[in-house]
């Protein structure tokens, strides 16, 4: 009884879970270093948190749908490439506009993978791999195969990401933004809720008279648009646009999707579990190289990591719903 | 309600026989040729075109057991970084000290299991889909990978060893030759035997499968199990075709084989799609790289041209079972008629 008891409290409070793992972990890594948790790192820490917790947002609604996007590192180059080389021949350009500009490219690679998916119908996991391709390939072909580097970049757009707002970085604010954006729409809309309806049962839904494709259409332009805006955001960040920029980072996005406890068999997941799962992956990725790891082994413990969350959850779910079943019985 | 006994043998109809997907593949292919030979006058001869499979053939390797995969309605995107792990492992155990010919057998048992651990996880927790075990593997087995070379890389293989990747057979590439024998070998497993029958039963109705005494875990443990042992093998190509291997060779390559087997016209809803198309989708893109490669088109732009091929090729697909979907629904109002 007590095992259960504790199982029900783990699954409840997953979220708290998460962070007291993330609390442990970064209480050793300030153990072996104590650098760790100084002031500047932390914030540098944030700042290189704040794209991927961008990127994972708009991904949980893709894959609380039961999608999946593969296309967004190809669709982040894509458009950060057109508003690197916009900028670069129009150096007086606003930066506003600069990340108008990448959020538009974004939508409307989305605008394409929404398409395919709801009105024609393909699978989202082989519809985004094309669009990855084709996307990915337009990067190259509009950017010529060249880089464009720092000196190409007026100091505005460079300065997106070094600026304050309100004594916050300019990248850690646009995702406290769309994180409270997030947690309004997804919990306190109808549309949100229609997310999740249309997740954890399509047919249900669609008999309720949810319009899948408007939702299909939703999520998916959504998702384009954030990444048009991390696009624009990572370019400005490390002041260079090539053609394999982001290349793999879709994998990166839905691994802090499903540590954060998103399921990728739809209608679940929560906007702080995300943000966690997102934060993890930060502390990995700036603690290990502070307690000499070798950044070569990093890949390899966040691989055992994701495995072991994901296994632990299923275990879990399990064992919930084992106890479920046992108190119906009685 | 009539009974009415359905023949396991489809009658054979021409109309039928002509709309097969296969056949647009293989008119694509034509065409890649006449453009092809149109923009080089030293494409169209036998040794440009069987020496042309060396540059493309490593990969397809993999396509035979993802075609299985994919008609069970699972996806394995962990086989890239497998053949990165197999051949990271043969070149350290062979430059341990371990022979050749056994550096090899490593390679395959080390394929064998990497396609094994992620049969087993998927068999254990049925409810875990293929995406999220194959996810975390493909961080995982590249991630040993660089642990075990870092940013080193391994090679100074015995002579003998490139033979894989450049050598004859008579007139005929070794690899092109191989690919033909197990493209026949696993055509074979899969259309004429209880297994393959089996395997197209668990992807239209895994669980009725299941209740009708199919082995369900036992077959997608063994399928899983033989992906990883083709990537071990296109591994010992593509290792001996480069002559030295790293940590991040074979990047993305569960992507172009997962493209080729939608691109053979494998339904991405499980259930149905056959190995030649799967077969053909593989000359189809190998030759079209080839042709850009021939009038200097650079590689990015291939990607394009793939990503739009798989795009239309499954819109088609899908169009298509759409339509056979009500030529079947008029064929049984008129039997429910008479």
């Amino acid at each position: 009884m007590m095992e259960s008891n504790l199982i029900r409290y783990v699954s409840k409070f997953r979220e708290l879970g998460l962070l007291g793992f993330i609390i442990i972990l970064a209480i050793v890594i300030q153990f072996l270093n104590p650098a760790f948790l100084t002031l500047g790192n932390l914030s540098d820490m944030l700042k290189n948190t704040a794209i991927l917790c961008i990127l994972a947002l708009g991904m949980m609604l893709v894959l609380v749908t039961r999608g999946i996007d593969l296309s967004i590192g190809a669709t982040l180059a894509l458009s950060g490439m057109i508003t690197a080389l916009t900028v670069s021949a129009y150096p007086g350009l606003s930066p506003f506009l600069a990340i108008l500009l990448g959020i538009i490219v974004g939508s409307a690679c989305g605008v394409i993978l929404g398409l395919l998916v709801s009105k024609v119908g393909i699978l989202p996991i082989i519809a985004s791999l094309g669009l990855m391709n084709a996307f990915r390939g337009m990067t190259f072909w509009v950017g010529g195969g060249d880089w464009v580097s720092a000196y190409q970049m007026p100091d505005s757009f460079k300065g997106i990401a070094t600026s304050n707002i309100l004594g916050i970085n300019t990248l850690v604010f646009i995702a406290i933004i769309i994180f409270l954006f997030f947690y309004y729409f997804v919990n306190n809309t109808i549309t949100g809720r229609q997310i999740y309806a249309l997740g954890s049962n399509p047919d249900s839904a669609k008999i309720s008279g949810i319009n899948a494709n408007k939702v299909y259409m939703l999520v998916y332009t959504l998702m384009g648009g954030l990444s048009g805006l991390a696009g624009v955001l990572w370019v400005s960040k490390f002041a260079s646009s090539q053609g394999d920029t982001a290349s793999g980072y879709e994998l990166t996005v839905i691994a802090a999707c499903i540590l954060g406890g998103v399921s990728i068999n739809g209608g679940v997941g929560k906007v702080i579990g995300v943000l966690l799962g997102a934060f993890l992956l930060g502390v990995l990725d700036n603690g290990l190289p502070l307690i000499n790891v070798s950044p070569f082994w990093q890949m390899g413990i966040e691989g055992v990591i994701i495995l072991v969350a994901v296994l632990f959850n299923t275990e879990i779910k399990k064992k919930v719903e084992k106890n479920n079943r046992l108190r119906r019985v009685i | 309600m009539s009974t009415r006994t359905i023949n396991n043998v489809q009658n054979f109809s021409w109309k039928r026989f002509m709309l097969q997907w296969e056949w647009m593949l293989i008119a694509l292919i034509i065409i890649i040729f006449i453009v092809n030979s149109s923009i080089s006058p030293y494409f169209l001869n036998f040794t440009s075109i069987s020496d042309a499979t060396m540059t493309f053939l490593d990969k397809a390797f993999i396509v035979f057991p993802m075609v299985m995969i994919m008609i069970m309605r699972e996806i394995d995107i962990s086989v890239g970084s497998t053949v990165a792990l197999a051949s990271v492992v043969m070149a350290t155990t062979f430059n341990a000290g371990l022979p050749m010919e056994l550096a090899i057998v490593v390679c395959l048992l080390v394929g064998a299991l990497c396609g094994f651990f992620n049969g087993f996880l998927l068999v254990k927790y049925r409810e875990l889909s293929a995406v999220i075990v194959t996810l975390s593997t493909m961080i995982l087995y590249r991630g040993i990978a660089y642990m075990i070379l870092e940013d080193q890389s391994s090679g100074g293989f015995p002579s003998w060893f490139s033979y894989f990747g450049w050598g004859y057979i008579g007139p005929i590439p070794f690899i092109l030759l191989l690919f033909v024998i197990l493209a026949i070998g696993f055509a074979l497993l899969l259309h004429k035997t209880v297994f393959g029958r089996q395997v197209y039963a668990i992807g239209s109705n895994t669980t009725a499968s299941r209740f009708s005494g199919v082995k369900v875990d036992r077959i997608k443990l063994i399928v899983f199990t033989l992906a990883g042992v083709m990537a071990a093998i296109t591994a010992i190509f593509l290792t001996a075709r480069m002559g030295s291997t790293r940590p991040n060779v074979a990047n993305m390559y569960e992507l172009d084989v997962i493209a080729m087997v939608a691109l053979g016209g494998i339904s991405t809803a499980g259930g149905k799609g056959k190995m030649l198309g799967a077969i053909l989708a593989v000359f189809v893109i190998g030759y079209l790289q080839y042709g850009l490669g021939l009038i200097n088109i650079p590689a990015q732009m291939l990607l394009i041209v793939i990503g739009v091929l798989l795009i239309a090729s499954v819109t088609v697909t899908n169009l298509r079972v759409k339509g056979k979907f009500k030529t079947s629904s008029k064929s049984d109002s008129k039997e429910k008629v008479s």
